[in-house]
């Protein structure tokens, strides 16, 4: 706040970066909306080197893995085991491994893009990306729920077992908002503000050394160094959220799959 | 005035960060749904196959190693039983051989003992029965030699010293002529 403060006595006017500054000018434009942005080519690129490196990695399926295939196999396994077998148990956690593993590397490609220089766009800074894929997980829940337990779903869904019916009017409401309302929301959102949030600090930290570096006073442009190690602390933190972010949705999709298999049981 | 533009930027003209781009949404929809497809029908399957037979190779290679291990042993018990069979037998053998040898010793010093008894009783009785022959032709031959001479003797004068010493001469004389005959005719 320093940093931003102390233009003004110069009068020199910084202007911070905003909600427009995310969205690129497109690549290629056409008659609708933004026309082809970066952001696209991102998140096709991502579905295409995710594709492409994991088919490699496990098509010789060698008894002995090569690097490739151990690596493949490393992070394989870290989303079946430690996400979907640990989380949805045993028995039947193998059906839904594809979707986890494929959200969680989909999202993790797409956050990193945030972290690697030049591309430096985390493609759920854009709220579309992040709605489409809660929107996938709730339906899919939903959908393994009424599966399992029919119609019967919704009740075990809202109706807690265990709770005395005169409080039932104020817990039955309640669970319904917190379940199926706010739920895909929070899911999304979550994703996409710290995705955003983290793209602003690091736009905001760069655009302020920038405007820090071209100023005539020496020790302004002394301050840009403090920026700049302000920017380099918030840039690792940034890709451990980044990392962290993916997990997270992805384990909030287990759990969710998870409660909505056991509804009986919760 | 900076804080203005600040908050002008941050609240500003822009739509609300909230508001999504469909085009922006399909295009993720797409991508994740083909990545999705490829995941579930090649990339899983390949993987879970992968470890399938891992596990297999593991499970198999640890089945097959206590097999080996309990032939081995198995194997082992049955040199050792053999060795101890083997070790009793000899002992058996050698044994019975000893015993043998010394039946076979028994038995052979028994027939020697018996043999030498046989031959002694032989040379007894052969010993007396020439004996007896001894004495019967000593008593034949004592008696005539003994008539023989008391006939010469009487035939003589009886108290002539010289005659009868004459007569004892010749008739030791004869008696060994006789005997010289009968060991050259003997003979």
């Amino acid at each position: 706040m320093i940093a931003l403060a102390l233009p003004a006595q110069d009068g020199g006017g910084f202007t911070p970066p905003g909600i427009e500054d995310l969205h690129l000018p497109a690549i290629l434009p056409w008659g609708a909306a933004d026309g082809f942005s970066k952001q696209m080519l991102l998140v096709i690129l991502s579905a295409v080197l995710l594709a492409a490196f994991f088919l490699a990695a496990a098509r010789r399926g060698a008894m002995v893995p090569g690097k490739l295939q151990f690596v493949g196999e490393m992070a394989y396994g870290f989303v079946r085991n430690s996400i979907g077998k640990d989380i949805i148990g045993g028995r039947d956690f193998m059906k839904y491994v594809p979707l986890l593993f494929s959200l969680f590397f989909f999202i993790l490609v797409n956050n990193i893009y945030g972290a690697i220089p030049l591309l430096q766009l985390p493609t759920f800074s854009h709220v579309g990306g992040a709605y489409v894929l809660a929107a996938i997980v709730y339906l899919t829940w939903i959908g393994i729920g009424v599966k399992k337990h029919g119609l019967r779903y919704f009740k075990l869904a809202t109706v807690p077992s265990g709770v005395p019916w005169y409080i039932l009017p104020i817990v039955v409401p309640i669970e319904i908002i917190s379940n199926f309302l706010v739920r895909p929301v929070t899911h999304s959102l979550r994703l996409f503000a710290t995705m955003l949030a983290g793209h602003l600090i690091v736009m905001l930290a760069g655009s302020g050394i920038e405007f820090l570096v071209t100023q005539e006073n020496v020790l302004l442009k002394g301050a840009s160094l403090l920026v700049l190690a302000g920017a380099i602390a918030m840039y690792m933190l940034e890709a451990l959220i980044m990392v962290l972010q993916a997990y997270v949705f992805t384990l909030l999709t287990a759990i969710y799959i998870e409660g909505a298999l056991h509804a009986d049981a919760h | 005035m900076n804080q203005v533009t600040i908050l002008a930027a941050a609240a500003g003209s822009s739509p609300s960060p909230l508001a999504p781009n469909p085009w922006e949404m399909g295009v993720v929809l797409i991508s994740f749904a083909v990545l999705f497809y490829i995941v579930w029908k090649f990339v899983v399957p390949m993987f879970e196959k992968t470890f399938a037979e891992r596990t297999e190779a593991i499970e198999g290679g640890i089945a097959k190693a206590e097999k080996a291990q309990a032939e081995a042993t198995a194997a082992l018990e049955e040199y050792k039983q053999q060795l101890v069979d083997a070790r009793t037998e000899a002992n058996r053998i050698r044994e019975e051989a000893r015993s043998e040898g010394a039946q076979i010793l028994a038995d052979l010093k028994e027939k020697a003992a018996a043999e030498a008894a046989r031959i002694t009783e032989q040379a007894h009785v052969q010993i007396e029965a020439e004996r007896q022959a001894a004495v019967v032709s000593l008593r034949s031959e004592v008696g005539s030699l003994a008539t023989t001479l008391a006939s010469r003797i009487v035939g003589e004068s009886l108290n002539d010293d010289a005659r009868s010493a004459r007569v004892v001469d010749r008739f030791l004389a004869d008696l060994e002529g006789n005997a010289a005959q009968s060991a050259g005719a003997s003979n």
